[in-house]
């Protein structure tokens, strides 16, 4: 399953405000540390906003602050804003079920899919920052030991 | 889960969790009836039989009590060298009181039974869940759990 370049920044910008509540961001900030362009970071800011999961900070340098639920949010509610991968199945795809062929690859291509929609809802935003923060621990455990020498 | 993933400072101040005694199926019983609409009567006796009351280190069946009241309970074991995996622990039932939720309880008992794993000597614990019950899959990925390298199948016996 690919999802689409604004779903990611979605993703992306929700973990980036999430990880540091209270605190102002702008559409700047997050293209330039993820590479993406400033004017496709504000829509997807908007969108986000409109849906309640940033507000807009009023003052200096403007930008969002969270205010999403992080403990019940799941990364599919910030997919599905962007594109609707929940009804997708590997039949209407990339293979045509016209014939038996199609249908049978099409048969594995939902398995696929329906593994996949399973996990963007069971994980949420603070599960996903609990994630990030395990992987810098073990990150820094396993460089420790070369750091010494 | 790591030792780092402990939830010891969850949960309502006066929550204990310890094995199950016979004292508590009544509860139970009354738990899964209001999680499940069945009440098991048979079932959890035969379950208790099996796993209760520290039989062996193997098996754990663990109860979440806070005063007078069983607000939950979990249950696993140790399972050896399955389709040449090395023995680890499996984490086969959990629920909560629907009135005592959300308060760490089951972070609590998950913890405890992790504990107990290790005691029997093992470093990883596994469970099997059906992909649409995303409140329980929420509630074990929460606390660290990912996908396992392994995939579920089943067919049709007819
Ligand atoms: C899953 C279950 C065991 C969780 O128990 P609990 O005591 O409410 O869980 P905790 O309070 O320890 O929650 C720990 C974390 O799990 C996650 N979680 C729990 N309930 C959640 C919910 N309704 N939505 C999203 N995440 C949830 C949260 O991340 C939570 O952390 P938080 O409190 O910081 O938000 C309980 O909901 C339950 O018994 N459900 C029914 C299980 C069932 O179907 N059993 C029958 C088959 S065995």
């Amino acid at each position: 399953m690919k999802l689409q370049k604004g779903t990611t920044l979605a993703l992306y910008s929700m973990l980036e405000f999430a990880a540091n509540p209270g605190k102002q961001l702008s559409a700047a900030e997050i293209a330039e540390k993820y590479g993406a362009s400033a004017h496709h970071l504000a829509k997807v800011l908007r969108e986000l906003g409109r849906a309640g999961l940033v507000e807009s900070a009023r003052g200096v340098g403007g930008g969002y602050r969270f205010s999403g639920n992080a403990t019940r949010l799941t990364l599919m509610d910030v997919i599905e804003l962007f594109e609707d991968i929940s009804t997708r199945t590997g039949e209407s795809d990339e293979f045509d079920g016209s014939s038996d062929v199609g249908r049978a690859l099409g048969a594995v291509m939902s398995e696929i899919d329906e593994i996949a929609k399973a996990t963007f809802r069971s994980i949420t935003v603070d599960t996903m920052l609990k994630l990030i923060q395990r992987q810098r621990r073990e990150a820094s455990a396993a460089q420790a030991p070369a750091r010494g020498k | 889960m790591t030792q780092s993933d402990s939830n010891e400072d969850t949960g309502p101040a006066d929550l204990r969790v310890r094995p199950v005694d016979a004292a508590d199926l009544g509860e139970i019983i009354a738990i899964d009836a209001e999680v499940t609409g069945l009440e098991k009567t048979d079932y959890w006796y035969e379950l208790f039989h099996r796993y209760g009351a520290g039989r062996t280190r193997q098996k754990l069946f663990l109860v979440a009590e806070s005063g007078t009241d069983i607000e939950g309970f979990i249950i696993g074991e140790v399972r050896d060298w399955e389709f040449g995996s090395a023995p680890c622990g499996w984490v086969f039932g959990i629920s909560v009181r629907p009135g005592a939720r959300l308060a760490g309880v089951g972070a609590r008992m998950l913890e405890a039974i992790c504990d107990g794993f290790r005691h029997a000597g093992v470093h990883k614990v596994r469970t099997l869940l059906a992909r649409d019950n995303g409140l329980i899959l929420s509630f074990f990925r929460s606390q660290g759990m990912m996908a396992a390298p392994f995939i579920p199948l089943e067919k049709e016996l007819d």
